[in-house]
């Protein structure tokens, strides 16, 4: 029964995959795309893996999908691109791919059932970091490098974002002005569910300890937050030349770097935690990559400066 | 072999790593090129799915660690993705097209934007 | 006692489950953009507010039976405001109330 079910929903999503590269539109391509996601959610938790779910659900499906609408919405007007391939070369393409996703299948039905040697290792030194999430265990002690680089990663591509602002844009507003909304259903709801999303948002982080949840998942409920407010024109970016923002945005990784850092003198090893404030330290730690994780994503979302006047 | 829960999903992230390769190399619009990207990327994360799903343990649950790298995976694709249509917006903002073909059109010369500019069609290639 | 409980969710995720069925239908058949909308919002509001209060007999504690009264408010809300806002693109592009096209289905033609 539920195997019928797996099948059903691994179908629709590869009807949807089919659905987002086949179509015309980019805004009919990526509504396809988001469904897709939202789809890929439930496999992921068929998987087993919640935190996953949550993370597709919020940044592959959710924050993914926004940016790439924002886009088609102002490419829509663009003129013909690039050629389109040629009716034999496309059937060699498709050849040459079906080929490849056959090969990979062959590859996932000959994986053996192995020990599960790295879950047990993470279930039993959850006493030493105090938490009794596996996967934040993984994320924020034994593979912290991974994820300091991967901090790294997301201010290096707002520096790149931000590096393609027009020399008469620079160190503005960054992203298009959306201008004040007359009161209406989007103002309300923009008033209205900030607070309750920056409640999700420490929910998820404080039970990510011990359940599904994290500083990501919260960071971008967050960041959802600050797109909505500025979609509604309630409010607008900072001057990306605002040394408050700055701060906020390097806070995180600098929060983490550091404290790994000082794990070398503390507890002998960089990235290693003193046994007894693991958990504290661990906490303190995703709080501040909560707030610069959550500004850095929102802040990819909005784009470049881009606005040569000066905004009032 | 069965067709557990693992390999039904395995294999749809293959079929997923397939079609976004076949969307990135067919279809002629860049920001559709960009979408089969994330379409590939997230068939391969799928497939790490299944290998955490085939290390799973009786009361522990899938292996933690293909978890952990799916959810960095994914937020660095987001950042990925974030860089590349940047490029592209500024792209057709200088020069009137997406496309990446040298394009001698009068357009761009009309804008009267510094040539420097005009070299980030080669960062987005 | 936990039977009773079983067939009281089992009865009312049934009905939501029939209220998406339903929802699905207006959204596929319905002819214009606002009727659409209509059907969506309507059915989707009360359908998933019967799968959650199926699914509260079915978690432990009340607080994780409020948090899924939480999501349903969540949804109700945004689902509230979306329909108000692709109503009002509707409006102001002037869709007609509705097509006289033959087929009655989602209008997928070409753009001018």
């Amino acid at each position: 029964m539920t195997a019928w079910f797996d099948v059903g929903l691994a179908l629709m999503a590869l009807g949807l995959a089919w659905r987002a590269i086949a179509t015309r539109r980019a805004f009919d391509s990526t509504v396809a795309f988001v469904i897709y996601g939202l789809v890929l959610t439930i496999a992921w938790v068929r998987l087993g893996a919640y935190d996953v779910a949550l993370t597709e659900a919020a940044v592959g499906s959710g924050l993914t999908g926004a940016l790439l609408l924002g886009a088609a919405h102002r490419l829509e007007r663009a003129p013909a691109d690039e050629d389109r391939p040629s009716a034999p070369l496309r059937a060699l393409l498709a050849v040459a791919c079906a080929g490849v996703a056959l090969g990979l299948g062959a590859v996932v039905l000959a994986l053996p059932q192995v020990e599960p040697l790295q879950a047990v290792a993470a279930a039993s030194a959850a006493e030493a970091t105090g938490l009794l999430n596996p996967v934040n265990n993984v994320l924020m002690a034994f593979r912290a490098i991974d994820t300091v680089l991967e901090k790294m990663v997301l201010f290096a591509a707002l520096v790149g974002v931000w590096s393609l602002a027009p020399d008469a844009a620079w160190g503005r507003r960054p992203g298009r002005r959306f201008p004040p909304a007359a009161e209406g259903p989007l103002t309300l709801f923009a008033r209205v569910l900030p607070p309750v999303g920056v409640l999700i948002a420490a929910h998820l982080l404080w039970v990510g300890a011990d359940a599904p949840g994290g500083a990501f998942q919260g960071a971008t409920i967050l960041a959802a937050m600050i797109l909505l407010v500025r979609l509604a024109g309630l409010a607008d970016a900072p001057p990306v030349s605002s040394r408050a923002l700055r701060l906020l945005i390097v806070l995180g990784p600098a929060a983490f770097l550091g404290v790994g850092m000082a794990g070398v003198v503390l507890a002998g090893a960089p990235f290693a935690y003193p046994a007894a404030h693991a958990k504290a330290i661990i906490l303190v730690v995703e709080f501040a990559m909560l707030v610069s994780v959550a500004a850095t994503l929102a802040l990819l979302v909005v784009g470049p400066p881009e606005r040569a006047q000066a905004a009032p | 072999m069965i067709l557990d829960v693992a390999a039904v999903f395995g294999l749809a992230g293959a079929g997923a790593v397939g079609l976004g390769l076949f969307g990135m190399l067919a279809n002629p619009r860049p920001l559709q090129k960009v979408l089969a990207f994330n379409l590939m990327g997230s068939g391969a994360f799928l497939m790490f799915g299944a290998v955490a799903r085939r290390a799973a343990a009786p009361g522990l649950g899938p292996d933690p660690v293909p978890h952990a790298m799916v959810i960095t995976g994914l937020v660095v694709s987001f950042a990925a993705t974030a860089l590349i249509v940047g490029l592209l917006l500024r792209l057709h903002a200088v020069s009137g097209s997406t496309s990446l073909k040298p394009q001698p059109g009068p357009r761009r010369a009309a804008r009267s934007t510094p040539a420097s500019k005009t070299s980030e069609r080669g960062d987005a290639a | 006692m936990s039977w009773a409980l079983d067939a009281l969710s089992a009865v009312l995720i049934g009905a939501g489950v029939l209220g998406f069925f339903a929802g699905t239908v207006g959204l596929l058949r319905f002819p214009d953009t606002l009727s659409r909308l209509h059907a969506v919002t309507k059915t989707d509001n009360l359908a998933v507010g019967l799968i959650v209060l199926g699914l509260m007999p079915q978690v432990d504690g009340v607080g994780a039976a409020l948090r899924l009264a939480l999501v349903w408010l969540l949804l109700q809300a945004s689902g509230a405001t979306v329909g108000q806002l692709i109503a009002e693109v509707a409006r102001r592009d002037g869709a007609p109330p509705a097509e006289p096209a033959a087929s009655g289905r989602r209008d997928r033609g070409p753009r001018p």
